[in-house]
C-alpha cells in the first residue's frame, strides 16, 4: 500500500528522539568507567530495571511481528506470546541470581568466572555476536516497515535512522542512557497498548460484506464449477493458461476500464459465488496492483473484516474481554491468503480471501510454519516443538537480557526487577491477542505486510492514536537496538579485545574500544536491515532464540549448576550449539524459500527449527567432553 | 536449618527449581495438547472463551503467581539470613 506521511506522528517519534538524546548526553559523565559504561553503576533502580527488561525484551518482533501474525493466521502468533514469557521463568528461578552472583559485564564473566579461561571467553564473545546480529535483524526490518507510514521515507532511511539515533544513544552513555531509554519505551508501550486494547473492546465488532459477484444458483455439484460455467454482462473471461488452469480463480477484463480483475471461486451448499482478489505484479520495473500500475487511485485495498456475526447482527457494540473472545468465535473472518501465479506474462502474486470460522481462528496450526500441528504424521510436529522448546530456553540465553542483571545492586534487587519484568511483560503478551484479532478485523491491514497491522489498526481508530501508536513503535525498535548493540560491543571490547590486547577490565581504554564496537555493530546492522526487508520480524526472531537457546543455555546452566564442567567442555558446548544450530537454520526449508528463493522441499535438514536437536546435542557435548577432560586431567 | 549467606542461595535456588519444575510440567503440557490433540483445545470451554485462549493466558498468569511467591519465599529465606540477597553474600 501506498502511505501517507502523518506530521503528528512525525512530531511525536522527533519529541521522543530528541528527549532520548538529550538525556543520553545529560547522563553521559556517569558512564566514564567501564563499570559505569556496561553495567551503568549497578546503580539501577530494581523497579527501574524491570520496567526496563520490558522495555529491552518487547522488541519489534512482540509489538509488529506478533500483532501481525495473529491478525493474519490467529492463535498461531499468541504462541509466540506464551513461548516468549515463559523463558522468563527460567531466566527467573535458574539463571538471575547465580548470574548476578558471578559475573560483572557481560555474561562470558559468568561462564569464565571458575576457569580464567581465553577459551570460554572466545567462545561465548562470538555466541553473543551472533545471537545479537540475529537479533538485530529483525529489529532494523521493523524499523524500515514503520518509516513509510511514519515519514513517507523508503524503507532504507527508516533503518539508518534508527541505526544513527541508537548509535548516539550508546556511545554518549552505555547502559545508563539505554536503562533509561528501555525504562521509558517499556512504560508507554504497556500504557499504550492498554489504551488500544481498551478501544478496540469498546469499538467491538461489524460485520462488512465482501465486494462479490453472484451469488449464481447452482444447475450442477457447486464444487465442480470452473470457468466455463460462468458469464457476464459488464465483462471478458480471460482464457485459463499456465499457473491460472490449477487455481480456483477466474481473471476477468471489464469491459468499461479494460482492466483485468481476479475472482476466487467459492462454492457454497446451493449457490456458487464470487470474491474479490487483489494482485501484484512486477512488470518493467512497476508494480502492477490489480492490472493498473500502483498509484494513490490504484492501490491495494485494506483488507481484514468479519463478514458474519452471531445471530446475523450487524454490530455488536461495545465488548468485554472474554465476550469479544466468544463474538468472534462465533462469527465468520475473512482472512487473506497469497499464492504466486505464473503464466506467459510472468509471476503474479494473489492475495485471496479466505472465509473462515472464528472457532478456527482462536485454535492453533493456521499459520504455515505450525501446519504440523495439524498433520497426522508426528514427524511432522517436530517444527512446532522445536520452536517452543527454544522460545522456552531461549530469553534465559539472550545477551542483552543477562546484562541487565548488572545493572542492579544485589541479588535481591536481580530477583525482584526480573518479577516486574514478568508483570510488565506477561500483561503485555495478553495485550497481543486483542490487538491482533482487533487488526484482524479492522478493515484496515495493508495485505502485503503483516508487520504494518498494528499501526494500521490504531489508524482505524484515531489518527493521533496511530501518531502515538507509529512513534511508540519506532522508539521499541531503539530500545532493543540499543541493548543488543551494548551487549554486543561489550562482548567485542571486553571479552574479545580486552583479553587480546591486555587491556584491563576495568580500564578506561574498554570504554574506547566499546565505543568503536558499538558504531562498528550499529553499521553492521543497519545494512543486515536492509538486505532482510520484508520479512516477518516474529519469525526472524525465533532464529536468535534458537542459536541463543543453543549456544548459551547449556553452558550456562552447566557452569551454574554442575562441578563437573570443565573449561574444554563449555567452550565445546558453546560451539556446538552455535555452529550446529546456525548450520541448521541455513539449511532449512524457511531459509531456503525466504531468503534463498529455493525450493523448500530441498532442503538438507527435515524441519526448519532447530532447539530440539541442537540444544540437547550442546548439552551432551559439555558433559561428554567434561567427563573427558576431566579423566584425562586426573589420569595426567 | 539455614546458618550462612550460602546456605540461604542454596535454599532459594531449590524453591527456584521446584517452582520452575511446576511451571515446566504446565507448560509442556500446553505444548503437548497444541502438538499432539490440537482439537481438544477447542474442546473444552468457559465463559464462552476455548481451552486454547484460556490455557494461554492461564500460563501467563501462573508465571506472574510463582514469581511473586518465589519473591516472597526468598524474602523469607533473606530475614533468617540477614546479609543473604545483599552484596556482602556476593563477597562471602
Amino acid at each position: 500500500m501506498i502511505y501517507h506521511p502523518s506530521a503528528m506522528a512525525v512530531a511525536v517519534f522527533a519529541a521522543f528522539v530528541l528527549f532520548t538524546l538529550g538525556l543520553s548526553f545529560h547522563l553521559g559523565r556517569r558512564a566514564m568507567s567501564a563499570q559505569g559504561y556496561f553495567a551503568a553503576g549497578g546503580d539501577i533502580h530494581w523497579f527501574v530495571n524491570g520496567v526496563a527488561f520490558a522495555g529491552d525484551y518487547l522488541s519489534a518482533a512482540s509489538f509488529l511481528g506478533i500483532c501481525g501474525m495473529i491478525a493474519f493466521y490467529g492463535y498461531d502468533g499468541f504462541l509466540y506470546s506464551v513461548g516468549y514469557l515463559a523463558g522468563w521463568i527460567v531466566a527467573l528461578f535458574v539463571i538471575a541470581e547465580p548470574l548476578k552472583r558471578m559475573g560483572r559485564y557481560t555474561f562470558a564473566d559468568a561462564l569464565d568466572s571458575r576457569f580464567n579461561s581465553r577459551g570460554i571467553k572466545l567462545a561465548a564473545a562470538v555466541s553473543t555476536l551472533v545471537v545479537s546480529l540475529f537479533y538485530l535483524i529483525p529489529q532494523m526490518v521493523g524499523a524500515g516497515a514503520l518509516v513509510q507510514p511514519l515519514l513517507g521515507f523508503p524503507h532504507w532511511v527508516g533503518v539508518v535512522l534508527v541505526g544513527a539515533v541508537v548509535i548516539a544513544i550508546v556511545v554518549s552513555a552505555g547502559m545508563v542512557s539505554t536503562s533509561w531509554v528501555q525504562f521509558l519505551k517499556g512504560l508507554l508501550l504497556v500504557v499504550f497498548s492498554t489504551v488500544l486494547t481498551v478501544l478496540i473492546l469498546m469499538r467491538g465488532f461489524t460485520a462488512v460484506p465482501l465486494e462479490q459477484r453472484g451469488p449464481y444458483g447452482v444447475t450442477s455439484d457447486p464444487a465442480q464449477w470452473s470457468a466455463r460455467d460462468f458469464s457476464f454482462a459488464d465483462a471478458t473471461l480471460l482464457p485459463e493458461e499456465g499457473d491460472w488452469k490449477r487455481t480456483s480463480w477466474l481473471r476477468v477484463r471489464e469491459d468499461g476500464s479494460g482492466r483485468v480483475t481476479v475472482w476466487r471461486v467459492v462454492p457454497g451448499e446451493a449457490s456458487v459465488r464470487l470474491l474479490r482478489c487483489q494482485t501484484l505484479a512486477l512488470r518493467g520495473g512497476q508494480r502492477i496492483v490489480n492490472g493498473s500500475p500502483q498509484s494513490a487511485s490504484n492501490d491495494f485495498s485494506p483488507v481484514g473484516t468479519l463478514e458474519r456475526l452471531p445471530d446475523g447482527r450487524a454490530a455488536t457494540g461495545a465488548l468485554g474481554p472474554l465476550s469479544f473472545l466468544s463474538t468472534l468465535e462465533g462469527s465468520t473472518v475473512v482472512l487473506w491468503r497469497q499464492e504466486a501465479v505464473r503464466d506467459s506474462d510472468g509471476a503474479t502474486t494473489v492475495f485471496y480471501p479466505r472465509l473462515t470460522l472464528g472457532t478456527e481462528v482462536l485454535l492453533p496450526g493456521n499459520q504455515p510454519a505450525f501446519k504440523g500441528i495439524r498433520s497426522q504424521n508426528p514427524f511432522d510436529k517436530l517444527n512446532f516443538l522445536s520452536l517452543m522448546l527454544a522460545l522456552f530456553c531461549g530469553t534465559a540465553s539472550l545477551p542483552h537480557i543477562l546484562i541487565r542483571y548488572y545493572t542492579v545492586r544485589d541479588q535481591a534487587a536481580a530477583r525482584k526487577s526480573t518479577v516486574v519484568g514478568i508483570a510488565c511483560i506477561g500483561f503485555f503478551y495478553v495485550l497481543t491477542l486483542y490487538m491482533g484479532l482487533g487488526a484482524m478485523t479492522s478493515g484496515a491491514i495493508d495485505v502485503t505486510d503483516e508487520n504494518m497491522a498494528a499501526p494500521l489498526l490504531a489508524r482505524s481508530i484515531s489518527e493521533p492514536l496511530f501518531a502515538i501508536i507509529s512513534a511508540l513503535a519506532f522508539t521499541t525498535v531503539l530500545g532493543t537496538v540499543a541493548g543488543l548493540i551494548v551487549a554486543a560491543s561489550g562482548a567485542v571490547a571486553h571479552d574479545l579485545l580486552g583479553m587480546w590486547l591486555g587491556i584491563a577490565p576495568g580500564d578506561a581504554a574498554v570504554v574506547r574500544v566499546g565505543k568503536i564496537a558499538a558504531v562498528m555493530v550499529g553499521v553492521v546492522a543497519i545494512v543486515l536491515g536492509i538486505l532482510f526487508r520484508g520479512m516477518n520480524v516474529s519469525f526472524l526472531v525465533g532464529w536468535a532464540f534458537s542459536i541463543a537457546a543453543s549456544a548459551n543455555l547449556p553452558a550456562l546452566v552447566m557452569v551454574l549448576f554442575w562441578k563437573g564442567a570443565t573449561k574444554r567442555g563449555v567452550t565445546a558446548s558453546i560451539v556446538t550449539g552455535m555452529v550446529s544450530s546456525l548450520a541448521w537454520i541455513l539449511l532449512s526449508g524457511d531459509t531456503y524459500s525466504k531468503v534463498y528463493g529455493w525450493p523448500a522441499q530441498d532442503a538438507l535438514v527435515p524441519f526448519s527449527q532447530p532447539g530440539i536437536v541442537t540444544i540437547p546435542l550442546a548439552f551432551a557435548v559439555l558433559v561428554v567432553v567434561s567427563l573427558l577432560t576431566r579423566a584425562k586431567a586426573s589420569g595426567g | 536449618m539455614i546458618g550462612s549467606p550460602g546456605d540461604a542461595a542454596s535454599s532459594r535456588a531449590r524453591v527456584g527449581f521446584v517452582l520452575f519444575a511446576v511451571y515446566l510440567v504446565v507448560y509442556a503440557t500446553f505444548v503437548g495438547l497444541c502438538a499432539f490433540d490440537w482439537t481438544a483445545m477447542g474442546g473444552f470451554r468457559l465463559g464462552g472463551v476455548n481451552l486454547a485462549v484460556l490455557y494461554g493466558f492461564g500460563l501467563i498468569a501462573l508465571a506472574l503467581i510463582l514469581a511473586l511467591l518465589y519473591d516472597r519465599l526468598c524474602r523469607a529465606i533473606d530475614l533468617r539470613i540477614p546479609a543473604a540477597g545483599t552484596r556482602d553474600e556476593e563477597a562471602s
